[in-house]
């Protein structure tokens, strides 16, 4: 008798624990607000990225396309990857004097692990992260890019 | 070598799984042979991705080989540089803040708590549950979400450096924090509804894949898989590190040592590492995130090694300096090489089913074991 | 009232009016066997699409919805996909059997469409042996994936076939059983005269526990035999990566996927058909107006509705419990199933004999 009541015991037990799991999957059938998933090219505008996050290194201009970079290869340096590559020129003041000065940025995107080291090096916080996380492009020549803007120079006061 | 597909010279079947498989999380390339669907004999076979991390180390200075060793274990990636960086203060002797000490500390937690929250998800998915994955998703979320706030990055967060952490924490963080810690403590018996208490998983996991103390001493098992067995072997515990020693939590430890074993303790060091956060978020100290470093930073000639608590078991990092910029050798003893060496032990005699079980709640991660 | 019934019927006058009887024979063969096919694929694709949309919500997902309206093109999309691609067929695999292998699985499950009542007197084949007739066809399925298993060449899809040919012959029994205690029940094997003897009140109500029970034995033994989860030892997808179609791609690969589905549809419509009377509509004893407004909706939608209802409850297993091991799952049926329908087919026998039924 008791081998009869263990067995129906066994299979209570069973079912029980079944119909529990089914109970919780049964909840969130019927309960869609549950739902996590966010619908992504649809909410790019209200996309909300966090300051800190790492998307690609970008040289800061201001409006008078002025950037704050001195080409002295901190970042350069501090890369493990041989991301950064600075090309300088000495350009001549007016007391005559030469003065070592960033020429052209290039920026590997395509080596880049955002690994943020670049921009705790950088002395005169001229470079930072950008949020744009959207890089897929058909070419990958298009990954190499040249941060500093065309005709832009060094910020007044920026040593 | 491997051995050619085929069947061997008794009459048994050799089955290739991997390194193209659905259950064996990444490349991993296991030699099955098989009588019927009794397992006979594993053999893994490693090298897959294999990317040479410990020798790419000795080429890049100690501030930037750090961030290399998130891409070995990359779900607790925060406590793999931790264990860098604890290495190479130990050559600096730099004297680490306190608050920097706490936000380690609550940032390894997370860390261990998102990582077994996916463990759990995709244990579940080896035994062939294929929901609660998404619902660890669900927390797994927001624990990035917090991290994506205050390091940067999601997976991947280089947020240890040596003397400290990068960036001071978010402002919203303890906010955050807490909130996730509420709404994961309410989920928290789904887990159990879902899958502990399921009469098919209990089936699926009790006395399955056993190994007892002193095999998984002999193996050199640790995390999880040697605290089911019975063998207490937490870092935190054993060689307190950063704030760990001023905090009360438990070292859970089961005896049984098989598939449910190991179930039971990673569940029960999800509670633990929610109580540790509960002990710290309200009294993260002020001061200094950072110890004052020099720019470029060389070791004294010598040997260092330091071990932290991963989510996976005992990561040990050893550097050799010979006084210059960059390490002469790393090694990093990672947690996951030995737990699958133990897999032969533990999946001989069973079913090609309980196989995968088994190595779900193993908790392997490759690119761990290969570096 | 517009049923499928009268439209049958308008079609079998309009042929035998104007064609000599043995043309409007052939034509109606036609016509029935475009009807399988055709009801073939759109409960191939709505099936799919019902499935992945359960499972999405269960798993607290959104699902398909990006092709067509709210995304219900999604699984004509991926069924342009599959047909597309390229069918591969392994170097060492036996062509003619690994070709073959689909099309057995598929002519069962197309088969088995023949004796289901649709409707109200919507039956392709009203067969005096019903109830044999799809135990039997149904086992040939075992054949088909055992076939595949087998010409693949492939170890995974050898396990998996063998697996399965285990699991529906093992479960073959106890849903046999349960199904013949509805038939002691009712006490004919055609399913026509099965409805006619639920006309009041369908048998799960009128059996007492026993035939609850067989309808839970028999829900347990159709998901095993359809190869669903919890019991989908022959696919374990994280075991035997895909089972005994892990080397067919394209269009065959599809023709794998329809049949389970079409066969977990037609599980579900014997098991409506035995247990929840069929097209019958629902009714309450004596109250008149209910059951007035429940004959108004037309039967062919209490057909589906109750089949749907029994679709959805196995798609509910899939997505909550973890797949059984081979052992306990021969151990659930031969030492757990089986003793218990044994019993009970001796309970309804009782039952039957004594009248005790209402």
């Amino acid at each position: 008798m008791s081998f009869i009541k263990e067995y129906i015991r066994t299979v209570y037990r069973a079912v029980s624990s079944l119909l529990k799991g089914m109970k919780l999957t049964g909840y969130y059938f019927t309960h869609h607000k549950e739902i996590i998933t966010q619908n992504y090219p649809e909410n790019r505008d209200t996309l909300n990225l966090p300051e800190r996050f790492r998307g690609e290194v970008v040289l800061t201009h201001n409006e008078d396309n002025e950037h704050r970079c001195t080409g002295c290869t901190a970042c350069e340096l501090a890369c493990p990857n041989g991301t950064i590559k600075i090309i300088t020129q000495f350009d001549v003041n007016e007391e005559g004097k030469k003065k070592k000065a960033l020429n052209t940025f290039i920026y590997h995107l395509e080596l880049c692990t955002m690994c943020n080291l670049c921009i705790v090096a950088c002395p005169t916080d001229a470079i930072k992260m950008a949020q744009n996380f959207e890089h897929s492009v058909y070419d990958r020549s298009k990954l190499t890019k040249t941060l500093n803007a065309p005709g832009s120079k060094l910020m007044e006061g920026v040593e | 070598m491997i051995e050619e597909v085929g069947t061997s010279t008794d009459g048994d079947l050799i089955i290739n799984i991997g390194p193209q498989h659905p259950s064996t999380h990444g490349v991993l390339h296991l030699v099955v042979t098989l009588n019927g669907e009794t397992v006979k004999k594993v053999e893994p076979h490693l090298g897959y991705i294999h990317r040479s991390i410990e020798k790419m180390c000795e080429s890049l200075s100690y501030r930037q080989f750090i961030y290399v060793t998130s891409r070995m274990d990359y779900l607790s990636s925060h406590i793999n540089n931790l264990g860098c960086a604890h290495a190479v203060e130990k050559g600096l002797q730099v004297e680490i803040p306190e608050r920097a000490q706490v936000i380690r500390v609550l940032m390894s937690e997370l860390t261990r708590l998102a990582s077994h929250q996916l463990w759990w998800g995709a244990m579940a998915m080896d035994i062939g549950a294929i929901t609660p994955f998404f619902h660890a998703f669900r927390e797994r979320e927001m624990i990035n979400d917090i991290m994506e706030e205050t390091c940067g990055a999601r997976l991947t967060m280089n947020y240890m450096v040596p003397g400290g952490v990068m960036y001071d924490l978010h402002p919203d963080f303890q906010k955050k924090v807490k909130e996730f810690v509420q709404f994961f403590r309410s989920k928290f018996d789904e887990y159990d509804e879902l899958l502990t208490g399921n009469v098919i998983f209990q089936a699926r996991t009790k006395n399955v894949g056993i190994i007892s103390k002193e095999d998984a001493i002999s193996y050199g098992c640790t995390g999880p898989v040697a605290r089911a067995a019975g063998v207490s072997c937490d870092v935190r515990k054993l060689f307190p590190y950063d704030v760990y020693g001023k905090l009360q939590f438990d070292e859970v430890l089961m005896e049984a040592g098989d598939s449910f074993a190991r179930y039971q303790v990673r569940m029960g060091e999800m509670r633990q590492s929610l109580s540790i956060i509960d002990q710290l978020i309200d009294n993260i100290p002020e001061g200094e995130f950072q110890a004052k470093t020099k720019a470029v930073l060389k070791l004294p000639k010598g040997e260092y090694y330091s071990i932290v608590e991963t989510a996976r078991g005992e990561l040990g990092v050893y550097i050799i300096s010979e006084g210059g910029m960059t390490p002469y050798r790393i090694k990093f003893r990672s947690p996951g090489f030995s737990n699958l060496s133990a897999l032969d032990h533990m999946a001989r005699g069973s079913k090609i089913g309980d196989l995968v079980a088994i190595m779900g709640t193993l908790d392997l991660v490759i690119p761990d074991i290969d570096r | 009232m517009l049923s499928i019934e009268s439209i049958t019927g308008s079609i079998q006058d309009f042929l035998f009016a104007n064609l000599p009887g043995f043309f409007a024979v052939l034509v109606q063969f036609a016509l029935v066997g475009i009807f399988v096919i055709s009801l073939f694929a759109v409960l191939g694709l709505v099936l799919v699409f019902m499935e992945r949309k359960v499972s999405a919500y269960m798993q607290i997902r959104v699902g398909p919805n990006r092709v067509g309206f709210k995304g219900t093109a999604q699984t004509l999309a991926d069924t342009l996909k599959l047909v597309l691609k390229e069918g591969l067929t392994p170097i060492g695999a036996d062509k003619f059997l690994f070709n073959l292998a689909p099309f057995v699985v598929m002519i069962g499950a197309m088969l088995l469409m023949a004796p289901i009542p649709f409707a109200r007197n919507v039956q392709i084949w009203d067969v005096n042996i019903g109830v044999l007739y799809i135990s039997a066809i149904s086992s040939i399925a075992v054949i088909g994936i055992l076939m595949a298993g087998w010409a693949s060449n492939n170890k995974y899809s050898l396990l998996g076939a063998m697996r399965s040919g285990a699991q529906i012959v093992s479960y073959e029994l106890s849903a046999g059983l349960s199904i013949i205690a509805i038939v002691i029940l009712s006490g004919s094997l055609q399913l026509s005269e099965i409805i006619a003897s639920q006309e009041n009140g369908w048998w799960i109500f009128k059996g007492h526990v026993p035939a609850l029970i067989a309808f839970v034995i028999f829900i347990i033994a159709v998901t095993a035999e359809t190869n669903r989860a919890p019991f989908d030892m022959a696919e374990a997808e994280s075991e035997l990566t895909a089972g005994f179609h892990t080397e067919y791609s394209g269009m065959r690969f599809a023709l794998f996927f329809l049949a389970e589905y079409v066969n977990i549809f037609i599980a579900c419509a014997i098991g409506a058909t035995l247990f929840l009377g069929g097209w019958l509509p629902f009714h309450i004893g004596s109250w008149t107006a209910f059951n007035h407004i429940m004959d108004y909706i037309p039967s062919s939608i209490w057909f589906m509705g109750k089949t749907f209802f029994l679709i959805f409850i196995i798609m509910w297993f899939r997505w909550t419990f973890p797949r059984l091991r081979i052992d306990q799952l021969l151990n659930l049926e031969w030492k757990y199933l089986l003793p218990i329908s044994l019993i009970n087919v001796l309970i309804m026998t009782i039952i039957a004999i004594l009248g005790w039924h209402f």
